[in-house]
Formats: C-alpha cells, sequence, structure tokens
C-alpha cells in the first residue's frame, strides 16, 4: 500500500536578504517605481528541490545519501510537511513522526519530569498516556533522581539521554530522520541502537538522511540519491 | 492562491489549534514560568509593578487633572490594567512566529497554535494584574455592582478582536522584519491619545474627538462595567464590528500566505 506519494515536488526558497526584507525598500519601491530600491523586488532564490517523484509503501526504509546542500534535510521536511511544496503535490497517509531534532521545546530551567510532558505534549501524546511511560524513560535513561531537577544540572550526554528516551518511547509510524541517532557513552549507545531499531521495526516507513554508507547499506532497502535537488 | 483548497487547509489549521495541537496552553505557561524562575515572588513581580506604577502616578495625575484622588485611582488601576494587556499582546504578538522559528523550522504543528500560545500567555499575565483591580474594587466599590459580569464580555470581544490582530500582523512582521518597531511606537503614542491616563469626558465639549478611536471603545467594553455603568451602544457595536471584519480580514491573509510561512523564517 502506497502511504506517501510525492508527484514533480520542487521546493524554492525565497532568500530574504537584509535589504528586500525590509518594509522601507518595498515602500520606496513602490514610491519611486523601482529605481532606488531595486533590491526588493530582486528576489534571489533558490532551488532547494527539483521535480522530485516518488511512491513508498509500507514496509520501506529509504535512504536519503547526497552531499551537504543536496536538498536532503529539505526533502525530510516536505515529508514532515513543514515546507509545502512550491509546485508538485506531496500526498502521506499515516502519522508522521519528525525526529529532526530531540530537543525541540526543552526548557533548561524546568525539571526532566516536566520536559517529558512538554516533550510528549510537541509529539502529540496526552499527559496520562506520557505518564505511564515515565517509569520505562527513566529507567532507560538512567538518570534517577536527577529528574526532579532543572535540566541546567544535567550533563549534555545527560540530556541527550533523556531527550532520546523521550522520543523513542511513543510508537512511530513514519520515521523521519536526520541521521542515524547515537547519543551517550558507549555502553547507552548499544542500548540506544536496540531500541531504535526496535522503534523502526515496528515503524511502517523510515526515511533517514545519512552521510554513513553502512547504515545506509544495513538498514534501507531502498536509496535516493540526491544532487544540486535533483535525481543524481 | 485562493481556492477551496488553500481555504480548507487555513481552517484546518485554525480548528486542531483550537482543539489543543501544538499545546499552546503548556507552552504559554512554561514561558511565563520560564521568566519567573528562581525568583521569590514568581509572576507576582507583574503585579507588583503594575501596582507601584499605579500608587506612583494615581496621586499626581489625580491631582494634576482635577480629579478626586479615590475616584481617579479607581479608573486608573482599570484603564492601565486591560491597557497593559491590550498593549503587550499587540507588542509581542508581533513576533508571535518570528519568535516560533526554530519550532516551525523542526515541526508540523498548527501556525494558528504560535499565536494562541502568545495570546494565551498574556492573558495569565492579565489573570495576575486583575488582583490589583479586584483589590482596587474592595476598596473603592463601583457605583452599581450588577454592571460587573458584563466585563466579561468586553474582555472576551477585545480577546477575539486581538486575535485577528496578532494573525495579521505576526504574518506581516514575519516577512517585512521592521514591521515590530514600527508597531512599538504607534502603540506608544496610542497610550497618550486613547483616555486611559486621563478621561474622555474631561476633554468637555471634544469629547466627541475620543469616540473617534477604536481603541477608546475597547478600554470602555472592559472599564465602564467594572466602574459600574453600561458602555454606550455604540462601543459594544464598533468593537463587534471590528472583530467581524478583522477576522475575516486575518483569515483571507492567512489563507493566502499559509503555505508560504515557513519559507519566510
Amino acid at each position: 500500500m502506497t502511504l506517501i506519494s510525492l508527484k514533480n515536488v520542487s521546493v524554492q526558497f525565497p532568500i530574504y536578504g537584509g535589504n528586500s526584507r525590509s518594509f522601507k525598500n518595498s515602500l520606496i519601491n513602490i514610491a519611486t517605481g523601482g529605481h532606488l530600491a531595486k533590491s526588493a523586488t530582486e528576489k534571489i532564490i533558490v532551488r532547494a528541490l527539483n521535480d522530485i517523484t516518488f511512491d513508498l509503501a509500507e514496509g520501506d526504509r529509504v535512504g536519503l545519501v547526497g552531499h551537504n546542500g543536496s536538498g536532503k534535510s529539505t526533502l525530510l521536511r516536505v515529508l514532515a510537511g513543514i515546507y509545502e511544496p512550491t509546485s508538485g503535490v506531496v500526498k502521506v497517509k499515516g502519522r508522521v513522526t519528525s525526529m529532526l531534532s530531540l530537543v525541540l521545546g526543552m526548557d533548561m530551567e524546568a525539571t526532566g519530569f516536566e520536559n517529558i510532558f512538554m516533550r510528549g505534549y510537541l509529539m502529540g501524546v496526552p499527559r496520562f498516556e506520557m505518564q505511564k511511560k515515565i517509569d520505562e524513560i527513566v529507567d532507560f535513561s538512567g538518570i534517577g533522581n536527577y529528574l526532579h531537577l532543572p535540566m541546567r544540572t544535567y550533563s549534555s550526554g545527560m540530556a541527550m539521554r533523556l531527550a532520546f528516551s523521550i522520543s523513542t518511547s511513543i510508537d512511530a509510524d513514519i520515521i523521519l530522520m536526520d541521521e542515524w541517532l547515537s547519543v551517550g557513552d558507549s555502553e547507552f549507545v548499544k542500548k540506544a541502537e536496540i531500541r531504535l531499531d526496535s522503534l523502526v521495526k515496528n515503524a511502517r516507513i523510515l526515511v533517514i538522511a545519512s552521510h554513513n554508507l553502512d547504515i545506509i547499506n544495513n538498514r534501507c532497502n531502498k536509496i535516493i540519491n540526491l544532487q544540486h535537488g535533483s535525481y543524481r | 492562491m485562493f481556492n477551496k483548497y488553500y481555504i480548507d487547509l487555513a481552517s484546518l489549521d485554525i480548528k486542531e489549534a483550537l482543539s489543543g495541537k501544538g499545546a499552546w496552553h503548556y507552552l504559554a505557561w512554561q514561558e511565563v514560568r520560564q521568566r519567573y524562575r528562581r525568583s521569590l515572588l514568581g509572576p507576582l513581580w507583574i503585579t507588583i509593578s503594575t501596582a507601584i506604577m499605579i500608587m506612583g502616578i494615581g496621586p499626581i495625575y489625580g491631582y494634576l487633572l482635577n480629579q478626586s484622588i479615590v475616584g481617579y485611582i479607581q479608573y486608573l488601576a482599570i484603564s492601565i490594567v486591560i491597557w497593559t494587556f491590550i498593549s503587550n499582546s499587540i507588542n509581542e504578538g508581533c513576533l508571535a512566529l518570528i519568535s516560533a522559528e526554530p519550532f516551525i523550522r523542526q515541526i508540523k504543528l498548527p501556525y494558528t497554535s504560535y499565536i494562541l500560545k502568545s495570546l494565551t500567555k498574556n492573558l495569565i499575565f492579565l489573570a495576575h494584574n486583575m488582583l490589583i483591580v479586584v483589590v482596587v474594587l474592595i476598596f473603592i466599590p463601583p457605583s452599581n455592582c450588577k454592571t460587573i459580569p458584563l466585563a466579561l464580555i468586553g474582555l472576551l470581544i477585545i480577546v477575539g478582536n486581538l486575535f485577528w490582530i496578532i494573525l495579521l500582523l505576526s504574518i506581516i512582521c514575519a516577512r517585512f522584519r521592521d514591521i515590530p518597531q514600527v508597531i512599538g511606537s504607534i502603540v506608544q503614542i496610542l497610550f497618550f491619545i486613547t483616555p486611559i491616563m486621563w478621561g474622555a469626558e474631561m476633554l468637555g465639549e471634544k469629547f466627541a474627538i475620543a469616540k473617534l478611536n477604536p481603541l477608546y471603545h475597547f478600554v470602555q467594553i472592559f472599564r465602564a462595567p467594572l466602574l459600574g455603568y453600561y458602555p454606550d451602544s455604540m462601543s459594544w457595536i464598533i468593537t463587534l464590528g471590528l472583530m467581524i471584519c478583522g477576522l475575516l480580514v486575518s483569515f483571507i491573509v492567512f489563507v493566502i500566505t499559509r503555505s508560504k510561512i515557513s519559507y519566510l523564517l
């Protein structure tokens, strides 16, 4: 069954420089008929994705590869619904879990406990359901009593472990990932890998952008190779 | 850019946000708490600084404007509290989308939720400041208590209007980054030309001038009921009319611009 379908998708970014962004310049432009402040209309456009078409079905594990700036992250954001394509059609059936940023919404002044609920809310999980997962999250992250302290007291490794534990505690349907997640010390890395693998196994689709060919080759059954926003 | 497809997507955005998606209520609380973490009195500082302002300005301006001090403080307290709410909502509302940039670029949430977050945060601040109004009204009771519930309807209309104002301004400000400064100075001027520190009736026969200012009516539908009299029917009509027209205009702008918002940030 096709769950994700992209048809001739292109994404173009207007780049508003310091000049064209100001209201004054746009006004001057209107007032002077465009002689004084030409930059207001001379928009620079970056074509981040160019005529991308593909279908993904249940069970697909897709690796996005390409150089920096080839459009991998933009494509992930299109799939997440963050960027609506400037032309073409995107259809996504199912719940998208974006693992693009694990710490988004976390407040360093808030306790780990509060942040668990915060992340839950952002990922669409209500408080009472998050409540059930708390023990498991605390147990897996191994932060113990620190849970009741503000996150600013955590080491960066602890913070990442908590963030990872929260995000991976929620069942996913379609997973978007920018680089395979790897956090913590060597012991935790192993534990995390097993957990992430089982999360991915239960998901219907995985789309991952990565520079690591081992990960792509081991985990993906499809590869999309991008170059300057187009297929290579 | 204005067809059924885009209208549906814009309506869906608003509907999802209203049903709680985007956790704006929680984010609003978090921001309030964030500002006052590790401070002893917490958000009560908002109340204290507003109270100090009223106690400082009240007697002097009451004397300056030839008013009875007691009556003037009652008038000033309510005026300042509601004006602080309106002006802060507008000033911060300009940045509702700009400041949500990290969210917008990382996760798909309804854009309207950021508008509601900004508004909710200021409503929480208003709730703190209402303590001043309650205390003032206990010591200086209004001439007529029956009108007080009307203030709630007035507040609802103000909030409805602020919603469209913030929605519209936040989109414009995301595109044109110097508009927040422009709005900031306009709001500052409005404070002086709207009857907040002074009463419209102090203008004497030029009373009508004050009524030309729509903000007078906004302040009035909240203030008058708390002072014990009924607002002019004119005030209800103007504020309600503005709300309906404004919601319509903002919705149209939102329909047209919604899909481009993430590109603007």
